[in-house]
């Protein structure tokens, strides 16, 4: 459940670039380790974020856990239809339920992101 | 996980995939396919529960019934042999030690199931207000303990034993043989706000009633049960849970729970602090809210008055999967506990508006 073009983060998110743009998700496992989310809240169009800072909620019958931005940017679009439908980060975490597009101030942060490889064995070795 | 207690289920849960966290001291599944699912196999069909953490504790000997009468706010001198009260364990305060189901198997032998987590705080306390005049005896290990929940319970156990399921009234409770395994208290109690039994098990022939109930009860829809929708199911029906919602430092009229308090039985541990409390009015109710943003109001939120000052405090939230809405449970002040009030919760410093709503959140009767 680790799609091998993507890239990802140690907080378990993940990354699709579409050019300039960065799509971002969570991570089959975030969901996984989530449960049932209820609920999401996604920045604005037109926010700027900021790489490792709070991007957004993501919040389950369990627990509520922070998004973090996995780049820095600008916001141009946030996915309403998973807000509207959040059980969807369960169903289909890297399709339907990415969460916002941003435009990448700086293509040279993408280097400090994880490739697919390097994120399974993150997984493995966080496991017990 | 090494220091943690494992219940005489254990392999089952290992086997069934269940996602096991530490839990009052135990290893315990919090959930095994999903929280949602399972919440609604217990509400729609029937559900297993492995409860087999929560402590049981005998007062034995002729005056059983006298110390009983003394320890607990409920009368256990109105019921019969054979019943079971959902009751208050308190302290000199007021406060709650515990909250227990009381079973009277006759006047000189009564068996309290208490809360895991204060399995040893019950005991000692028992022991010490007993002041030698019953024995009391801390039977948590003998015992496996199963919850069999939901509309399909009553079919499935039945299945499994010749003990006739009908003449057992809610909080009422027999002993009889389940799938093989003899000496099964029967108790027709729960916590889930459905029909069904909790089955206290002779400790080794747990695994034997749990495998038997799974496979006799396939077609019914049986389903393993975590305690994730163990808190969703009995949050709808707003049943407290201690260190959540009651603790030693809250009284059962503030909690809500005066019906468990009987004021005109004889003299029992908190009754003068209740007695005051009740001629003067409490001034915190625990309620009901639904938040109205969809956010979780989770335990330890603070509820707020338009100014951002502290008025009160969520103690459980969910959002409730048969109501799909975000409810919780909340101590507010007396004047804005009744229905329809409006408070403000603060949830990751955005307030959320709230209103206090009827309970339980899930109305069975119109369901």
């Amino acid at each position: 459940m680790i799609p091998k073009e993507l890239k990802y983060t140690k907080d378990h998110e993940w990354v699709r670039v579409e050019g300039n743009m960065a799509v971002v998700g969570i991570t089959h496992h975030a969901q996984s380790a989530l449960g049932d989310v209820v609920y999401l809240e996604l920045p604005k169009a037109g926010t700027t974020v900021s790489a490792h800072q709070p991007l957004g909620v993501v919040e389950s019958v369990k627990a509520v856990s922070d998004i973090y931005s996995p780049i820095s940017g600008k916001v141009v679009e946030s996915n309403q239809d998973v807000v509207g439908a959040p059980q969807q980060v369960n169903q289909d975490p890297y399709g339907k339920a990415w969460m916002v597009k941003i435009e990448i101030k700086d293509q040279g942060e993408l280097n400090a992101l994880l490739d697919a490889a390097a994120y399974e064995k993150l997984l493995k070795d966080t496991a017990h | 996980m090494a220091d943690l207690l494992r219940t005489p289920l254990y392999e089952v849960h290992q086997r069934a995939g269940a996602r096991l966290v530490p839990f009052a001291g135990y290893e315990m599944p919090v959930q095994y396919k999903g929280v949602i699912e399972e919440h609604e196999a217990v509400r729609n069909a029937v559900g297993l529960f492995d409860v087999s953490h929560m402590g049981e504790v005998e007062i034995r000997g002729p005056k059983a019934l006298d110390v009983a009468q003394r320890l607990v706010t409920n009368d256990v001198a109105a019921i019969q042999d054979g019943q079971a009260v959902y009751s208050g364990l308190l302290n000199e305060k007021g406060g709650f030690v515990d909250d227990i189901v009381v079973y009277r198997f006759s006047p000189t032998r009564i068996f309290i199931c208490v809360n895991a987590s204060n399995r040893h705080k019950d005991f000692e306390w028992m022991r010490s207000q007993a002041r030698g005049e019953a024995e009391v005896v801390d039977r948590s290990d003998e015992f496996a303990q199963i919850a069999v929940q939901g509309p399909k319970a009553a079919q499935l156990v039945q299945r499994l034993t010749t003990t006739k399921l009908d003449d057992i009234k809610t909080y009422h409770f027999a002993v009889g043989e389940v799938a093989g395994v003899k000496d099964v208290i029967i108790s027709r109690t729960g916590y889930t706000g459905e029909d069904g039994f909790e089955l206290y098990i002779p400790a080794q022939d747990g695994a034997q009633v749990w495998d038997a109930l799974m496979d006799k009860g396939q077609d019914l829809g049986v389903r393993p049960i975590g305690l994730g929708a163990r808190d969703t199911l009995r949050l709808e029906m707003k049943y407290a849970l201690y260190g959540n919602d009651i603790d030693d430092d809250h009284t059962p009229l503030e909690a809500g729970l005066g019906w468990i308090v009987k004021l005109q039985k004889g003299d029992f541990i908190g009754k003068k602090v209740l007695e005051e409390q009740k001629a003067r009015g409490v001034t915190r109710k625990l309620v009901g809210l639904e938040v109205e943003d969809g956010r979780i109001a989770r335990h330890g939120y603070k509820v707020v008055d338009e100014k951002g000052a502290v008025i009160g405090e969520v103690t459980s939230g969910t959002q409730s999967p048969s109501l799909k809405k975000a409810i919780a449970m909340a101590y507010v002040p007396t004047a804005l506990s009744a229905v329809d009030s409006r408070v403000l919760v603060d949830i990751r410093g955005k307030p959320a508006p709230a209103r206090v709503v009827k309970t339980p959140f899930l109305d069975k009767g119109k369901k």
